[in-house]
């Protein structure tokens, strides 16, 4: 429970260099509390490195970042955020409340309050009757959405998703978009999500944040076009997933995906003759 | 060509019930001749019995290598009997049976205390091997000392270590099989359970490191739990291996009170049947630890996607 005030994720002139590669020049980025931001662009272009560099996973050569008011580091200790990887990754020996249990547990929180909060979140992600099944029990769509819940476990205020949907099939992808547009919604959490896929980002988002390699860096920002929750009552399935239907054929999410796609063209052309 | 082999089973067995009548008395070679001819025919139609079993699959996996283990014992019985062999070459299987059914009381006691000695060194070395490896996987300066002394145990020759333990703990023990035991055992379940902790997958290690999990709980949400199908198998092969070790160090002094003591002095006492009767408790003894291991593998793992599920 941050103040409102506060931005989610703060970063100024972050740089980050692995050796003589310069993965990340001179990162500005901003994202307000509740937003939904994306990160796309071609590999190499440092997107999945400035996820890492929010998650303390990476460090910056230079730059400052600041996520939920404190650093980056103390946002990790604290479990300000939730994170969920390509990969499930969940732990094949444990049921899937206990895997949602995972971070709660960490932070020595009590068996009963787990209990209770794995239930909830199984319930949120649709995933009430699984509780005692093991992952391998599960489909690959399932085990994403286990790993959600797991991401929401400590209620963070931040979700960081590294192409959570990267190895579903369209048609899973797309329910599972629906999906995290309700999740988000309702936990009011701010989303910075890796995608290599135009209209995903541009469904999903506030913001389309559109990044160029060879040094990584930002090249244009594109309004996305997110669907609007009720905004002035949060009441669970208020986005329902023909709204996100509904958005995908319109004409203004075409414009969207049609800007998006020239900025990444502009961002290969410029990178040419940089070389 | 099938009939002919039918023929010859029939001679065979004739051959054989004569050869059990006349005793050990010893065999022409024409006999024997007569003899080999059998055995060939028989194992012929015992194929043929286990091709009918193939119908039921689930049948056929017992039953092919009990009838298989019968035609041996059949071709055995025949080769001693008709063939004349003599006995410190090879007992007859009858002769055998006769005397585990005479030793049988001295068989199960005997068998208990090796089976003992097994059963304390593998559970010792099992978790000394366990707790080695945590240690090892834990602390860097610990894994560089400690694997390569373990796996230098590897290559020691129980055979060197048998008497020294005996000497240095005295005869009237059983400390120093139990050690030799616990020495063998150390090692497989080591590097199977050291090989299980350095199994994690990558997105598990950053998972944890995300959720700013500690050291310990590291170790036990994660290595320790992924590691366990492996520290099964090292269980698995260590378990036969103990009693073999505990039978083997028996051979060199100490207690006179197991299975590896009775087979030595019965083969210097000229006893080879009763010799053979306790390499079959031996045998048994080692088929039992084997199939212990491979049961507690089976239940520990049967959860676990690409075990035996």
């Amino acid at each position: 429970m941050t103040g409102t005030g506060t931005a989610a994720v703060e970063l100024q002139g972050v740089d980050k260099a692995f050796g003589s590669v310069r993965a990340l020049a001179g990162v500005d980025l901003t994202i307000d509390a509740g937003e939904f931001v994306s990160l796309i662009g071609p590999s190499g272009c440092g997107k999945s490195t400035l996820l890492r560099v929010v998650a303390d996973l990476e460090e910056p050569t230079a730059g400052s970042v600041a996520v939920a008011g404190t650093s980056a580091r103390q946002a990790r200790l604290d479990q300000r955020y939730g994170i969920a990887f390509q990969q499930a990754g969940l732990l094949d020996w444990r049921t899937v409340a206990e895997n949602v249990e995972l971070p709660l547990q960490v932070h020595g929180v009590g068996k009963a309050e787990r209990r209770r909060r794995a239930a909830e979140l199984l319930e949120l992600v649709g995933l009430t009757e699984f509780a005692g099944s093991r992952p391998a029990e599960l489909s690959g769509g399932m085990q994403q959405r286990v790993a959600i819940a797991r991401a929401l476990a400590p209620s963070p205020r931040l979700l960081l998703m590294d192409e959570p949907f990267g190895a579903l099939d369209e048609m899973t992808r797309e329910r599972m978009q629906a999906e995290l547009l309700r999740i988000a919604g309702e936990t009011g959490a701010a989303v910075l999500f890796v995608t290599h896929s135009i209209p995903e980002a541009v469904v999903l988002s506030d913001r389309v944040v559109v990044m160029s390699p060879r040094p990584g860096r930002i090249t244009e920002i594109i309004a996305g076009r997110r669907p609007p929750v009720a905004a002035d009552d949060l009441v669970p399935d208020s986005l329902d997933p023909e709204a996100v239907e509904d958005v995908r054929e319109t004409g203004a999410f075409f414009e969207a995906v049609t800007a998006v796609r020239e900025a990444l063209r502009k961002g290969a052309a410029t990178d040419g003759p940089a070389g | 060509m099938s009939a002919d082999g039918s023929r010859a089973v029939g001679s065979g067995g004739a051959g054989g019930t004569g050869g059990v009548g006349s005793g050990g008395v010893g065999g022409s070679g024409g006999v024997g001749a007569v003899d080999a001819a059998g055995g060939v025919g028989g194992a012929g139609g015992v194929g043929a019995v286990v091709g009918r079993g193939r119908r039921f699959r689930g049948a056929s996996v017992v039953v092919a290598p009990v009838l298989f283990g019968i035609a041996v014992l059949v071709l055995w019985q025949l080769v001693v009997t008709v063939g004349g062999l003599p006995a410190f070459l090879l007992p007859a299987p009858t002769a055998i049976a006769e005397q585990i059914g005479a030793q049988l009381p001295v068989i199960l006691q005997t068998t208990a205390v090796t089976g003992g000695n097994a059963l304390v060194g593998l559970v010792l070395g099992f978790v000394l091997g366990v707790l080695l490896a945590i240690l090892a996987a834990g602390v860097r300066v610990v894994s560089d000392l400690i694997t390569p002394v373990v796996l230098a145990a590897s290559a020691i020759p129980i055979v060197a270590l048998a008497p020294v333990f005996t000497t240095m703990f005295g005869s009237t023990t059983e400390i120093p099989r139990r050690l030799v035991v616990t020495v063998v055992v150390v090692v497989p379940v080591f590097v199977s359970t050291a090989r299980g902790l350095r199994q994690v997958r990558p997105v598990h290690d950053e998972l944890m490191v995300a959720l700013a999990a500690t050291r310990r709980q590291y170790t036990r949400f994660v290595r320790l739990p992924g590691a366990i199908p492996y520290v099964m198998t090292g269980l698995r092969l260590a378990a036969p291996a103990a009693v073999i070790a505990a039978i083997v160090a028996e051979y060199f002094g100490g207690l006179q009170n197991g299975l590896g003591s009775r087979i030595s002095s019965a083969a210097a006492n000229t006893a080879y049947a009763r010799a053979w009767a306790f390499v079959a408790a031996s045998i048994v003894l080692g088929l039992l630890f084997f199939l212990a291991g491979l049961l507690a593998e089976r239940l520990v793992t049967r959860n676990r996607p690409g075990g035996a599920s």
